[in-house]
C-alpha cells in the first residue's frame, strides 16, 4: 500500500517535470519497456500483439487511431474493459514511448 | 563351438537392446511451455531433470496444456489457434491443426476421446478426435449486438456425463454442450449470469462449476447436479467500500484450492484471497496478500496455499496457512513467477520464473529450492498426472 502511493507520487512528480521537459526514455528504460510491451502487455493482447483478451495491436489494427487517444487510453485505461491504467507504473514518457513503438510496428520478438 | 554360438547370440542380443531405448513410463514427465520460443521442455519429476526439448508449436503466449489418458500424448493449445498433439516419449510432434485464428484454452472429454478448443477468434468452441485431430463438432458463441464477430469464450473446462462447460466472457453466458449422445451435442445455455466472466473452475467431483465476474465483483455458479435451478451468484460484493486497484494481469481459477472444508480463490482488483465455506459457498474471510492473486494453489495435502502474483508483484509468491489463514513464508522466487504445478502427491512444486530464464523446482515442505533448469520464458508447467485429474 505504502508503495503504491510512492509510485503514485513519483508519477505525478514525472507528470510535473516531463511536462516542462520531453524526455525520451534511455537506451537501458527501453530495453525494460520493450520487455514490459513483449511479456506484460502480451499477456492479454498476445506475444506477437495480434490480440487475446485484449484487442490486437499492430500496426495495421491501430491505422488511424489518434496517438493522443492511445496515450489516453494506456494511461487511464478502459473503463467497461479489462485493460488497467498504467500511470501509477509508468511515466508520461514511457507511456509516450511504448505509444509510438506500436505505432511504428513492433517488430516480433 | 555350441558355446561360441551361444555368446555370438548373446552378444547380438545386447547390441539390439542397446539399439532401441529402454521401455519408460510417461506418469513422472511434464511440460513446461517456453513462451517466447513456441517450444517444450518436457521435464521428469523423478530426476527433477529436462528430457529434451520440442519446437514449432507457434505463439505459445498464454498455452495450457491437458494430457491423454494414457500420459503419453500432451495436448497444446496455443494462441495462434494452434492445436498440438505432442508425443512426450518420441519428443516429437505428433499432429499439428490451425484451428482458429486466436485461442485460449482446451479440456479432453471424460472419455479421453474428444479434445474441445475455446476460441477468441472466431468466438466459440470446437471439438476435435483426440487421435486423428479431425473435427467433430463446432459450436459458435453468442453474437455481439453490433453483428461484429461473435462472444469470446472462457473457462472452458470438462464434466462428467461427457460434457463440456465453458463461459461468454462478452455476453455474460454460462453453456453445457453434451456429447453422451455421440458427435451432435447437447447444448444448455444459461444467460445474464454477471458481466464478463473470465475464467472458471469446477469443482473436483465435477458438480460446481462457477465463473469468476470481472465486470463486477461475485462468482457464477451453476450446480451440475441441478441445472434446472438455473445459475447462483456468489461472492456478491465483496469489494464492497473498497476501491477497485487496476488488475495489470487477470487471475486465473485453475489450479484453485479447496481445503479443510473451504475454498480459496483470488479476488480481483483487490489485493486478497477470499475464502467460502465449500458447502453453502458464503463468504467467511479475506486474507490480505502482497499484490493482485494470479493462481491460489494448494499444496495436494491441502495444508498450504502458494499464491503467485500479478505484475508489479510477480516476484513474489505467499504461502498461506488453510486452518488459521496466516501467510507462513513470503517467498522471492525471482522475476515474473507465471505458474506454479505440484506433483500430483505434493512432495515437490514446480516454479516458472519467466524473467529469470528458469524453472525452479521446491520442496514446500522445507520450503528449500531443490533444483533450478535453465527454461526459455517458460509460462505453464503442467505435469501428466493431470489426465486423470476431471476439469484439469
Amino acid at each position: 500500500m505504502e508503495r503504491h502511493s510512492a509510485t503514485t507520487l513519483a508519477s505525478a512528480l514525472l507528470l510535473v517535470f516531463s511536462s516542462s521537459v520531453l524526455a525520451a526514455p534511455d537506451g537501458q528504460r527501453q530495453a525494460q519497456l520493450q520487455h514490459l510491451l513483449d511479456q506484460d502487455c502480451g499477456a492479454c493482447h498476445g506475444l506477437y500483439l495480434t490480440g487475446g483478451l485484449g484487442p490486437p495491436l499492430t500496426q495495421a489494427a491501430l491505422a488511424g487511431k489518434p496517438r493522443d487517444s492511445l496515450i489516453a487510453t494506456v494511461t487511464q485505461g478502459r473503463p467497461g474493459s479489462a485493460m488497467p491504467g498504467w500511470a501509477p507504473l509508468l511515466g508520461p514518457d514511457d507511456i509516450r514511448w511504448l505509444v509510438d513503438r506500436l505505432l511504428q510496428g513492433k517488430p516480433a520478438p | 563351438m555350441i558355446r561360441s554360438v551361444l555368446s555370438f547370440s548373446a552378444a547380438l542380443l545386447l547390441l539390439s537392446a542397446c539399439a532401441q531405448t529402454p521401455l519408460r513410463g510417461t506418469g513422472d514427465l511434464g511440460v513446461v511451455v517456453e513462451r517466447a520460443s513456441g517450444s517444450l521442455q518436457i521435464i521428469e519429476s523423478e530426476r527433477r531433470t529436462a528430457l529434451g526439448r520440442v519446437e514449432g508449436l507457434g505463439d505459445l503466449s498464454h498455452a495450457s496444456v491437458v494430457f491423454s489418458r494414457d500420459q503419453r500424448y500432451a495436448y497444446v493449445f496455443g494462441r495462434d489457434g494452434g492445436l498440438s498433439k505432442v508425443d512426450l516419449l518420441t519428443q516429437r510432434i505428433e499432429r499439428r491443426i490451425l484451428q482458429g485464428g486466436n485461442s485460449i484454452g482446451g479440456a479432453i472429454s471424460q472419455d479421453g476421446k474428444l479434445i474441445a478448443v475455446s476460441n477468441y477468434e472466431p468466438g466459440g468452441v470446437k471439438v476435435f478426435d483426440a487421435r486423428t485431430l479431425e473435427q467433430v463438432a463446432d459450436i459458435p458463441a453468442t453474437p455481439l449486438p453490433d453483428g461484429s464477430k461473435r462472444s469470446r469464450v472462457v473457462g472452458l473446462v470438462d464434466a462428467p456425463g461427457q460434457r463440456f462447460v465453458f463461459s461468454l466472457f462478452d455476453t455474460g453466458e454460462i453453456w453445457t454442450a453434451d456429447f453422451s449422445q455421440g458427435a451432435l451435442p447437447r447444448i444448455e445455455r444459461f444467460t445474464a449470469i454477471g458481466q464478463q466472466p473470465y475464467d472458471a473452475l469446477i469443482t473436483p467431483e465435477g458438480r460446481y462449476y462457477m465463473a469468476g465476474l470481472f465486470g463486477e465483483d461475485g462468482m457464477a455458479q451453476l450446480d451440475l447436479w441441478h441445472p434446472e435451478r438455473g445459475v447462483k451468484r456468489m461472492l456478491g460484493h465483496y469489494g464492497r467500500g473498497q476501491a477497485r486497484l487496476p488488475v495489470y494481469k487477470m487471475p486465473h481459477l485453475e489450479g484453485w484450492a479447496l481445503a479443510d472444508g473451504q475454498a480459496f480463490v483470488p479476488a480481483v482488483g483487490h489485493h486478497q484471497v477470499l475464502v467460502m465455506d465449500a458447502r453453502d459457498w458464503q463468504q467467511t474471510d479475506t486474507i490480505a496478500v502482497a499484490g493482485q492473486p494470479v493462481f491460489v494453489t494448494a499444496r495436494p495435502d491441502a495444508r498450504q496455499l502458494w499464491v503467485n502474483f500479478a505484475y508489479p508483484d510477480n516476484d513474489r509468491v505467499q504461502v498461506i496457512d488453510t486452518q488459521t489463514h496466516a501467510i507462513v513464508a513470503d517467498l522471492r522466487p525471482g522475476p515474473a513467477v507465471l505458474h506454479m504445478e505440484f506433483t500430483a502427491r505434493g512432495d515437490q512444486v514446480w516454479l516458472s520464473v519467466r524473467d529469470g530464464n528458469e524453472v525452479q523446482v521446491w520442496d514446500p515442505y522445507r520450503l528449500e529450492r531443490l533444483a533450478t533448469l535453465p527454461t526459455l520464458s517458460p509460462s505453464g508447467i503442467f505435469f501428466s498426472s493431470r489426465a486423470h485429474k476431471p476439469g484439469y
